[in-house]
């Protein structure tokens, strides 16, 4: 029996039909076509698919689509603003943060939680904000510094704009 | 990765839950953060055939001071007791353990009830409310009772939940003057899941244990409050000679559990090692 | 700017993974696409004494299944092997059918029965479901050794013994038991280099497509290895016309090896597509994966080494048992053999050594290449001993090997180093890397921190490893002696386009190196163009001519060779254009910076200005073919042989044996770097992947040959904070043998750190005196009972 569901995906409202039991992430790549979510587990731990709903970061296939009705979704093609990267996407080029590619938008969406309610991290807390993301290619090393390249750029003091 | 084909239905409140259940049977299960069912039915390991989702009844997410207890709703999240004031200054363990739970992700959508309700042996929650002395509140068709967390977990994944009955709340009652807590945890490295738990709250005066408590999970098949560290504390000075003492045989008459992570005998010599730890802490 | 060698310049292909825009194979929707559920043994041994599929075909959405005595009635062939190595008495290897989907008897838990194609995914799973197999479980064995005991069941009819091949390589053993029999200690160490998962994090996936109007057959797959795969599919396989089959690898999330092998499910997608006339895409869950990419190491062995009374090493002796799964993957019969026996010198002047190695069959699933393939195996076995034998003869583990180093040598003044198993080493400086090591970990300051923590009842330890790998795979004929049935070149194709902007076909394939920009920065330096005006093209069978691949840390080394010899090629053929142009003497041109000048003047003319000629040749050199444009083959002269020193400082606790990885330091060598940042990061992702054995990683099988942990809620994954960030460093020794320079980089992290993380166990727990080896990983519990025993 399909559900019809509203959500706004990357600030755009989107109304669709879906299976009870399709995944939010589902949802995301095979109805939206946004396969920038990926899926790296049927556990629910290594992360890859992680996206923000209504701001925190989830498992977007441990949800299911009717779940996140009314809820604003961003994923990671909606996080760099009219088309400047994202200091964590900055961060992640910057420091080699990133090999394969796979685990990326999963490990951005979790470090733009971390750095939400922590701005200021140390690396052993960035390590532990990291638990539900698995990486296989970096050895997380350059992805702690991605995201410490990432909380100095967003704590710079804005530069003054003049009147 | 797919699960079995269900119905979906959104419970607008306590009631409506309880009435769709009701009217389901067996058939239907609870929807709250969907964190344990969800990858579990993706495994075909579960396959109900209509979920009615909780998650989104506010009446069930709070954290709220209620006369002398601390009230937590069962929709509140993992997240939200990490960062709560109120518990941290009820029992500090009540955020560490939380902040113990799986990962961020999942702590934003796991709730506590839905933690209690499911019982995994290896979760944190059911040590920590023994040791806290918390009740649990259910409700059902025939009404609401509340439950000591001390004997509602009955055995492997099992609680005294009865049929078509919904767990709504835990009410904690707000500990004396010079009590303290803590939580601390030998992790399943994979899944991080509790392979031993301990959970301790300790009201030392004059410098003698006036009351413990102490609460085990992960050792065996359900979640249960070390008795033989609270008889022998009892009255004695929080020192580390008598703590050492005091652990001695814990989780003796328990049905310990062994996986390939850990046998028995290392699970009995994790739990009076990680019981001395939050002990200690609890008191040092 | 064109000066791009050595820098550390930003990855080009980031840019489409940091916006969620890399394009990978599940990613890819067809028109008309089909999806494939493939039904699984649950047994890892059991004949199929009826299969039935007549409701499932009812269910909703279903189009086709079919299963395995489908595929015995096409008379298709199955999967073969990719090398072919003989019994000590040269029988030929033990090479039973692999065949797309079994009909009689499953063999290892996954074991494909049964495809089910539906409309959508859903319906596939859904269906599966419904298909009833009568299964007969028989018994089954997972262990290599216990396989070949008397009376252990039997994979295939075909080996006895579960024996595939046995092998042997160095001194024969009479020599070497002599040489033993003199020394004046002997180390002897039993265990298990244990079965690990390689868990690239996105799963496999492949997509066959068969257009019925043009007979043309694609194939989009998660490979690390297109063009392999292609000649595997048609050549042995499916018997379907290679010019009219085009394999694509996209973007592919990881690969550690588990990726180059051609899968079964490969050519059942083509199979299935050429039939239902439609594209048919199937992708493994994680839970799939665990149970069907090919696992790595599994090696059980005894390994000996003799020492005189001053330490120096007499004779080396090992026997290993190699698990090989119940089928051979694509190089599964070289790991254990020519990529382990091979590195049994290690660093060491050892005189002699002899290696015996027997391929066995088990109900598992197959046992490949996972990074580093037989050389960290063979390291740990070699650098367990070291400490060990340091530990037992009272002697200091780094001066040790001090000892016993091969003296330094570059392989152009001093010649290459002949090893006792086959090798000739490229160069050396062993003692420089041990030696820096040593000055970053503060070795003697570190041993008095650790006695005073002693005295408190900490446990802490320091562990090294010194390793040498065998990489730049490989000289054709070499491989070709030892039983490749491939060469393995590679193939880079340099296509100057008329506006002078530069379009590279190589045939290795990035699955996270980072070949889109390393490759550029040699190509735009070489040239002296902006690394903006070249572009790397990969993994496309259409486009790439051919290629071998990506695996053995050999891509730079080969396919950059290759690319490299396009370049010269360019380079010598643009001299024509621009001497005709300058009106001079090819010979008085001097190629610099992108320009082409007349020696000692200003007259000169660009790149650029040389493209356009060549595709515009109006004004031309006579007898000079229009066109800027060449492809070359690399065939290596040699391996290339990277090398280094890592040393692990661990903390033990006491109550609980949980043991807390410090510090690692790592000191590699692997040749000249081009992009520093990128070598880095390998090294990185290795040391986790050699840590995550050590301390966390392994399958587990129960009695009944069933995997056990086959998942992330069972198989520990290393996370962010169970690693500390990494000290790094490195020593260069150029490759002698290939233009530049060399020697790899992928393999070399995961191949030193495993041993020197044993190793620093071992030394914390050294307080409760030497004791047996202690099996990897090393588990809380693992060490607690090794402390009580």
């Amino acid at each position: 029996m399909p559900t019809k569901i509203t959500m706004t995906v990357n600030g755009q409202s989107v109304t669709k039909e879906v299976d009870a039991r399709t995944l939010l992430v589902q949802f995301l790549r095979d109805t939206l076509q946004l396969t920038g979510t990926h899926v790296g587990c049927d556990t629910s731990n290594c992360g890859a698919c992680t996206i923000l709903v209504d701001g925190n970061a989830v498992k977007s296939c441990t949800m299911l689509a009717v779940q996140a009705d009314g809820s604003e979704v961003t994923t990671i093609e909606g996080l760099s603003q009219n088309g400047e990267m994202h200091p964590l996407q900055e961060g992640f080029r910057e420091e080699h943060g990133l090999q394969c590619g796979f685990c990326t938008p999963g490990m951005i969406m979790s470090a733009v939680d971390l750095l939400e309610r922590n701005p200021n991290p140390s690396e052993q807390e960035i390590r532990e904000g990291l638990e539900g993301n698995f990486c296989r290619c970096t050895g997380y090393h350059n992805i702690v510094r991605s995201i410490q390249y990432a909380a100095k750029k967003i704590n710079e003091p804005k530069k003054a704009v003049a009147s | 990765m797919v699960t079995n084909k269900f119905d979906y239905i959104r419970a607008e409140s306590v009631d409506d839950a309880i009435t769709l259940m009701v009217q389901h049977g067996m058939d239907a299960k609870l929807l709250a953060g969907g964190h344990s069912l969800i990858p579990a039915m993706k495994l075909r390991l579960n396959a109900p055939g209509v979920l009615i989702d909780i998650r989104k009844i506010q009446e069930l997410r709070y954290i709220k001071k209620d006369g002398n207890n601390l009230v937590i709703g069962a929709g509140a999240t993992h997240h939200d007791v990490a960062t709560s004031e109120l518990a941290h200054q009820t029992y500090s363990m009540l955020p560490e353990a939380a902040d113990l739970i799986g990962d961020q992700q999942v702590r934003n959508m796991g709730t506590i009830g839905g933690s209690l309700a499911h019982a995994d042996p290896a979760a944190d929650w059911p040590g920590v409310m023994i040791a806290v002395g918390a009740s649990i509140h259910l409700k059902g068709p025939d009404g609401a009772r509340s439950v000591p967390a001390e004997d509602f977990f009955t055995g492997f994944y099992m609680t005294d939940l009865r049929e078509n009955e919904l767990l709504t709340a835990i009410s904690i009652p707000l500990p004396p003057e010079g009590t303290r807590s803590a939580y601390q945890k030998f992790m399943q490295p994979a899944s991080r899941f509790a392979i031993v738990g301990a959970a301790a709250s300790v009201t030392v005066k004059g410098g003698k244990i006036e009351r413990v408590k102490v609460g085990i999970n992960g050792l065996a098949d359900a979640a249960f409050a070390a008795g033989n560290i609270e008889k022998a504390l009892l009255g004695k000075a929080p020192t580390e000679a008598n703590i050492d003492a005091a652990v001695e045989g814990t989780g003796a008459d328990a049905m310990v559990m062994a996986d390939h992570f850990a046998s028995e005998a290392y699970r009995l010599h994790l739990a009076k090692v990680y019981a001395k730890r939050a002990l200690m802490a609890a008191t040092q | 700017m064109t000066n791009y060698i050595g820098k550390a310049v930003k990855r080009v292909e980031d840019k489409r993974f940091l916006t969620g825009k890399g394009r990978y194979t599940d990613d890819i929707v067809l028109p008309g696409m089909l999806y494939a559920y493939i039904v699984r043994s649950p047994y890892a041994h059991a004949k199929i004494n009826n299969l039935d599929t007549s409701r499932a075909e009812k269910m909703d959405g279903v189009v086709k299944i079919y299963t395995g005595k489908d595929i015995a009635e096409s008379g298709i062939n199955g999967i073969p092997t990719g090398w072919q190595v003989n019994f000590k008495n040269g029988d030929t290897m033990k090479e039973p059918p692999h065949p797309l989907l079994v009909a009689d008897k499953a063999r290892y838990m996954g074991d494909g029965v049964a495809v089910v194609i539906a409309e959508s995914k859903e319906e596939a799973r859904d269906a599966a479901d419904e298909i009833d197999v009568d299964w007969e479980e028989l018994p089954a064995v997972a262990n290599a050794k216990k396989a070949t005991e008397a009376g252990a069941p039997l994979v295939h009819d075909e080996a006895p013994d579960n024996i595939c091949f046995d092998w042997e390589l160095g001194n024969p053993k009479e020599e070497v038991d002599k040489a033993m029999g003199q020394a004046h200690h002997v180390t002897t160490l039993e265990f298990t280099n244990q079965r690990v998962i390689p868990n690239a994090m996105e799963t496999r996936s492949a997509i066959g497509q068969y257009e019925e109007a043009t007979g043309k057959y694609t194939l989009y797959t998660t490979s690390q290895n297109p063009h392999l795969t292609r000649l595997l599919l048609c050549a042995f396989v499916l018997g379907i016309p290679e010019h009219r089959v085009r394999v694509v690898a996209p973007d592919v999330g990881g690969g550690f090896g588990s990726k180059i092998f051609h899968y079964a499910e490969e050519a059942l997608m083509i199979w299935c597509s050429e039939r239902l006339k439609r594209p048919v895409k199937w992708t493994s869950d994680r839970s799939e994966a665990f149970m069907t990419d090919a696992h790595g190491r599994d090696h059980i062995s005894k390994a000996e080494m003799g020492f005189d009374k001053e330490g120096n090493v007499l004779a080396l002796r090992v026997k290993t048992h190699a698990n090989l799964g119940a089928y051979l993957s694509t190089f599964a019969p070289c790991v254990p053999t020519w990529l382990h026996g091979t590195l049994m010198q290690g660093l060491y002047v050892t005189p002699k050594i002899n290696v015996d190695v027997t391929g066995v069959f088990t109900n598992t699933v197959m046992v490949d290449a996972y990074r580093g393939a037989g050389r960290p195996e063979a390291t740990y076995l070699l650098e367990r001993l070291m400490d060990t034998a340091a530990l037992e003869m009272d002697m200091d583990p780094a001066e040790l090997r001090f000892k016993n180093f091969i003296p330094p040598f570059d392989g152009v003044e001093q010649p290459g180093y002949q090893t006792q198993v086959a090798l000739q080493y490229d160069s050396g400086d062993y003692h420089a890397v041990l030696k820096r090591a040593l000055e970053m970990v503060g070795y003697e300051k570190f041993r008095k921190e650790q006695a005073e923590a002693r005295k408190e009842g900490k446990l802490l330890g320091i562990g090294f490893s010194t390793y040498i790998e065998a990489c730049g795979i490989a000289p054709s004929a070499v491989v070709g002696a030892l039983g490749a049935r491939a060469g393995l070149y590679e193939v880079g194709q340099v296509r100057v386009q008329p506006t002078g902007k530069v379009s590279v076909f190589t045939g290795a394939h990035s699955h996270g190196q980072g070949h889109e920009t390393t490759f550029a920065q040699v190509v735009a330096d070489r040239l002296g163009i902006p690394l903006d005006d070249v572009e790397i093209i990969h993994g496309d069978s259409d486009s790439v001519a051919f290629g071998m691949g990506t695996y053995g840390s050999r891509s730079l080394a080969v396919g950059g060779s290759a690319i490299v010899k396009s370049l010269d090629k360019i380079i010598e053929k643009g001299a024509k254009i621009a001497a005709h142009k300058l009106e001079a003497s090819e010979e008085d041109l001097e190629f610099a910076e992108g320009k082409w000048t007349v020696k000692g003047t200003d007259k000169s003319v660009g790149f650029g200005d040389v493209a356009l000629t060549a595709y515009v040749p109006h004004d031309y050199p006579e007898g000079v073919e229009p066109g800027l444009d060449f492809s070359s083959f690399y065939d290596p002269a040699n391996f290339t042989y990277p090398y280094g020193a890592h040393v692990a400082i661990v903390e033990v606790d006491k109550d609980t044996g949980q043991t807390k990885l410090k510090r690692f330091i790592a000191v590699d060598d692997v040749g000249n770097v081009i992009n520093p940042m990128i070598v880095d990061g390998q090294i990185h992702g290795g040391l986790a992947q050699g840590i995550g054995q050590a301390l966390f990683e392994g399958a587990m099988y129960d009695e009944d040959a069933q995997l056990i942990n086959g998942s992330y809620m069972d198989y520990t994954m290393p996370r962010a904070d169970d690693l500390p960030s990494f000290e790094i460093d490195r020593t260069v020794t150029p490759c002698p043998h290939n233009p530049l320079g060399v020697k790899g980089a992928g393999e070399a992290g995961c191949i030193g750190s495993t041993p020197a993380v044993v190793n620093a166990v071992m030394d914390a727990l050294k307080p409760f005196g030497i004791k047996k080896d202690l099996e990897m990983p090393l588990t809380p519990e693992r060490v607690w009972r090794h402390m009580q025993s």
